[in-house]
C-alpha cells in the first residue's frame, strides 16, 4: 500500500513537471503554430541560470529571477530570429528552434562546463515532506517530516515496520506546478490580456484589425512559455540533476506528451503528462519480465526461451520506451490525440 | 495520315554533368592519395547517398524528419549481420551485394514505421519521427543480441575468393565500390524526381488539399516516397557498415539524424544537388573541423541559425542566385561588395573566435596553462588585455560588416530589379 501511494505521488510529481514544460510548448504551438524544438533547452537554461543566481541571492529569489531571465531570452529570440522566418512557413520555424537547441547546448557547456553541477535545493526542502509508516499491527500512519529512527524499527522481531519517506522537493514540485496551472488558467480566462491571447489563437487577423499588436502578443507568449520552462528547470534541476544532457532526457518526452494529449490542447497536455509520468514511474518500480510472469503462472519455459533477450526484458528496462510505444498506439487508434480537436 | 516522328534533341548539358560527376568520382582518389583523404572520400560518398535520400523527404516531400538515422542505422546493422552470415557461409551472396541487403532492410523498416509516421504531415510528422528515433535508440540498448550492446557488431569484409583481384582488403577497392553505388544511387534518385510519383510528391508538399481534390491520396504518396527514401538510406548504411566493418548503436542515435537534417538544409533542400554539397560539408566538418576546434558545434549551430534566417535555400540557392546574376553580366559589380563582406566578416569572426576559444580553453583545459595559440597568435586567457583586444576586433569587424552589408543589400536590390525588368521585357516580346 505505502509503495503504491509513494509511487503514485512520485509519478504525479514527475507528470506535473512534464506538464510545466508541455503547457508552455502547447501554448506556443496553439498560438503561433510554432513547435518550439528548443523548449527543453529553455528548461536546461532555467536550471543553470537558477544555479548561478541562487549562489548570489539564494534559492527562493532565484526561483523568480531565473525564469524571468529565461523569459527575456526567449522573447529576445522571438523578436530577433523567429519573427524573421515566420513568413517562410512552419518548417523553417521548427528548423530555427532546432538550431537554437544546438546553440544553447553549446553555450551552456561553454559557460558552465560539461559535468553535472551540484545544484542543491534549500535546507527546508532537503528532507522528506512526510513519512508513511506501515506498521504490521498498528496499520498505516502518516508523519510529517522525518520519522525518528525508533519509530521505523520495531523492538519485536515479529512486528514489521516499513518507513517510506516522500521527498519535500517532489512535494514542492507538485505545489508549484499546481499553482502555475491555476495561474495560467486564471490568466487565460479571467483577464483582459488572456482574452486577447485566446482570440489571437483562432482569429489573429480580426484581433489585429481591432488594434491589438499581435506580433507583440506572440513575443510575450513565447517569452512566457520559455519562462515557464525556465521555472520548471529551476525546480527540475535542483530535484534531479543539472547537467548538459538534461534537455535531451525530457525533450523528446514532452513532444510525445503534446502529440498524445492532442496538438494545441492544454487539458490534453495535462492528462497526457500525468498519464506518462505515472506509467513511467510505476514501470520503473516493477521488475517483472515476460519470463518471470510466465513462471509465476506455472508455465514451464525451455532454456532457450528463458535466455531470449525479449523474454528476459523486465518492465523496468522497458520503461524508457513506454512513452514512445504509447505515442504509436495513440496515433494508430486515435490520431487526434486524447483530447485534441485537430486532425492532420 | 502520316504520323510525324519527333525526335527529342539530345540533352547535351545533362550528359556532360553526369559524365563529369562520374569522372570526379573516378579520379578523386588519384588526386588525393593519402590514407586520410581516401577515408574522407569514402565517407563523402556514403553521406551523399544519405543526404540525398533525406532530401527526398525534406526538400521534395516537405517532410521534416528527425529520425532518418533509424533507416541508415538499421540498414547498417542488417548489412553487418548479412556480412557475418556471408563469412560463415550461411548467405550465398557476394560482398558487393551486401549494401543491397542494407537497402532492403531500410526499405522494410521504412514500410513498417512509415505506416505510422506518414499518417501525419508537417510539424506532427516531425515530432513522431523524433519519437520513433528515440524508440529505436532505446531499443538498441535493450536487445544486445541484434545491436551488439556497447561494443557494437563487427565484421570482416575480406572474405571469399577474390573476384578479378577484388578482395576489398585495400581501402581503394572499397572506395570504388562506394563510388559505383553512389553514382547509381544519385542517378536513380535524380530519375525519381522526374517520375510522376516524384512530381506528385512535390504537389503534396506544396498544396496537399488540392492534391486530395484531384483524387490522390496524399498519405499514400508520402508513404511511398518514405519507403523509397528508406531504401536509399539503407544502402548508405550498408556501405557504411562495409567501410568501417563495425556498427555501433550510435548510428541510430538522434545526433546522427540531426546531422543529416542540419547539413541537408545547409547544402540546400530546394535544389537536387544541394544535399551533395551538404554531405561533403558534413564529412569535412566531422573529420577535419572537429579536429581544428572544440567549439565546432557552436559555430555550426550559429551558421545554421543564420542560414535559416537569411538563406533558407541553403548554399545551393546562394550559388544559383549568383549564377543568375552572372548570366545577366552583373556579377562583376558585386565583386567589391563581396570582397568587403568577406574581409569584414573575417575580422569579426577572428575576434569572436578568439573569445570563444579562450572561454573553451578556460572551461576545458585550463590546467594545461593559460596560453593558447589561435590563428598563429598566442593568447593569454588570464590577461584582460587579450580579452579586450578580441572584443575590440570583434566589434570593429561587426560594425564594418554592417556597413558593407547595407551597401551590398542596396546593390543586390538594384540588380534584382534590373533582372526583373529585363525578363519582363523578354516576356513581352
Amino acid at each position: 500500500m505505502e509503495f503504491f501511494i509513494i509511487s503514485m505521488l512520485n509519478g504525479l510529481s514527475y507528470g506535473l513537471l512534464l506538464f510545466m514544460l508541455s503547457s508552455g510548448l502547447t501554448l506556443i504551438f496553439s498560438m503561433m503554430g510554432v513547435l518550439n524544438f528548443a523548449h527543453a533547452s529553455f528548461y536546461m537554461l532555467g536550471a543553470y541560470v537558477g544555479y548561478t543566481v541562487s549562489r548570489f541571492v539564494g534559492f527562493w529569489p532565484a526561483l523568480i529571477i531565473a525564469p524571468l531571465i529565461v523569459a527575456a531570452f526567449g522573447a529576445l529570440f522571438e523578436r530577433v530570429c523567429l519573427r524573421k522566418v515566420h513568413k517562410f512557413g512552419h518548417v523553417p520555424e521548427l528548423l530555427i528552434t532546432f538550431g537554437l537547441s544546438y546553440v544553447i547546448l553549446e553555450l551552456v557547456q561553454l559557460i558552465w562546463g560539461r559535468i553535472a553541477l551540484e545544484f542543491r535545493p534549500p535546507e527546508m526542502l532537503q528532507g522528506p515532506a512526510f513519512t508513511l509508516i506501515n506498521h504490521s499491527i498498528n496499520g498505516l500512519s502518516i508523519l510529517w517530516g522525518v520519522a525518528p529512527a525508533e519509530l521505523c524499527s520495531a523492538a519485536d522481531v515479529a512486528v514489521r515496520v516499513v518507513c517510506s519517506p516522500f521527498p519535500a522537493t517532489r512535494g514542492f514540485m507538485m505545489l508549484v506546478a499546481l499553482v502555475m496551472l491555476v495561474g495560467v488558467w486564471l490568466l487565460l480566462t479571467r483577464t483582459r490580456i488572456g482574452l486577447v491571447i485566446q482570440s489571437a489563437l483562432t482569429h489573429p487577423d480580426a484581433v489585429e484589425s481591432l488594434g491589438h499588436n499581435v506580433p507583440r502578443i506572440f513575443m510575450l507568449v513565447f517569452g512566457a512559455g520559455a519562462g515557464l520552462a525556465g521555472l520548471a528547470g529551476v525546480i527540475g534541476g535542483s530535484t534531479f540533476l543539472t547537467e548538459p544532457a538534461m534537455a535531451a532526457t525530457v525533450g523528446s518526452v514532452i513532444f510525445v506528451v503534446v502529440v498524445v494529449g492532442g496538438m494545441g490542447s492544454l487539458s490534453g497536455a495535462f492528462l497526457a503528462s500525468v498519464l506518462i509520468g505515472v506509467i513511467q514511474t510505476f514501470a520503473i518500480a516493477f521488475d517483472y519480465s515476460v519470463g518471470s510472469v510466465a513462471q509465476q503462472l506455472g508455465l514451464h519455459l525451455s532454456d532457450a526461451a528463458r535466455n531470449n533477450s525479449f523474454v528476459k526484458l523486465t518492465l523496468s528496462q522497458v520503461a524508457p520506451i513506454l512513452p514512445y510505444l504509447f505515442l504509436v498506439l495513440i496515433l494508430i487508434f486515435r490520431p487526434k490525440g486524447l483530447l485534441g480537436t485537430r486532425e492532420g | 495520315m502520316t504520323t510525324q516522328k519527333i525526335s527529342k534533341p539530345v540533352n547535351v548539358g545533362r550528359w556532360v554533368t553526369w559524365g563529369l560527376f562520374a569522372l570526379v568520382l573516378a579520379v578523386a582518389p588519384l588526386m588525393f592519395t593519402s590514407g586520410l583523404a581516401l577515408t574522407v572520400l569514402s565517407q563523402m560518398g556514403i553521406a551523399i547517398i544519405a543526404c540525398l535520400s533525406y532530401n527526398m523527404l525534406l526538400g521534395q516531400g516537405g517532410m521534416l524528419s528527425f529520425g532518418h538515422a533509424v533507416y541508415t542505422g538499421l540498414g547498417a546493422f542488417l548489412a553487418i549481420h548479412a556480412l557475418n552470415a556471408v563469412s560463415s557461409g550461411a548467405l550465398p551472396i557476394p560482398v558487393s551485394a551486401v549494401p543491397i541487403v542494407g537497402g532492403l532492410a531500410g526499405m522494410g523498416f521504412a514500410a513498417l514505421f512509415g505506416y505510422v509516421t506518414t499518417r501525419k504531415a508537417g510539424t506532427t510528422f516531425a515530432m513522431i519521427t523524433l519519437g520513433m528515433g528515440e524508440l529505436v535508440f532505446a531499443m538498441s540498448l535493450m536487445i544486445p543480441e541484434f545491436f551488439g550492446g556497447e561494443g557494437g557488431v563487427s565484421g570482416n569484409r575480406v572474405i571469399g575468393s577474390a573476384f578479378m583481384g577484388i578482395t576489398y582488403g585495400p581501402a581503394i577497392q572499397v572506395y570504388y565500390l562506394i563510388a559505383v553505388y553512389t553514382f547509381i544511387s544519385v542517378v536513380a534518385m535524380f530519375a525519381f524526381t522526374r517520375t510522376p510519383l516524384g512530381r506528385m510528391l512535390n504537389a503534396v508538399r506544396d498544396n496537399p488539399e488540392r492534391v486530395e481534390f484531384v483524387g490522390y491520396n496524399t498519405q499514400r504518396v508520402r508513404y511511398t516516397a518514405f519507403i523509397i527514401a528508406g531504401f536509399f538510406a539503407g544502402i548508405s548504411g550498408g556501405l557504411g557498415a562495409l567501410n568501417f566493418e563495425i556498427v555501433t548503436a550510435e548510428v541510430v542515435h538522434a545526433a546522427r539524424s540531426g546531422a543529416y537534417l542540419l547539413f541537408t538544409f545547409l547544402g540546400g533542400a530546394t535544389f537536387f544537388f544541394g544535399p551533395i554539397i551538404g554531405a561533403i560539408l558534413m564529412v569535412l566538418a566531422f573529420v577535419l573541423f572537429s579536429e581544428f576546434t572544440k567549439a565546432w558545434l557552436l559555430y555550426l549551430g550559429l551558421i545554421f541559425l543564420f542560414m535559416v534566417m537569411y538563406a533558407p535555400g541553403g548554399i545551393a540557392s546562394l550559388i544559383m542566385m549568383n549564377l543568375r546574376v552572372a548570366s545577366f553580366g552583373k556579377l562583376r559589380q558585386l565583386l567589391v561588395s563581396y570582397l568587403a563582406l568577406t574581409v569584414t566578416g573575417l575580422i569579426a569572426l577572428a575576434g569572436a573566435g578568439a573569445m570563444v576559444e579562450m572561454i573553451y580553453h578556460l572551461q576545458l583545459s585550463s590546467s594545461q596553462g593559460s596560453e593558447i595559440v589561435f590563428m598563429g597568435v598566442t593568447l593569454n586567457t588570464t590577461g584582460l588585455d587579450h580579452w579586450l583586444a578580441a572584443a575590440l576586433i570583434m566589434s570593429v569587424g561587426l560594425g564594418l560588416f554592417e556597413v558593407a552589408r547595407r551597401r551590398f543589400a542596396r546593390e543586390w536590390e538594384e540588380i534584382q530589379a534590373f533582372i526583373e525588368k529585363q525578363t519582363n521585357k523578354e516576356d513581352a516580346q
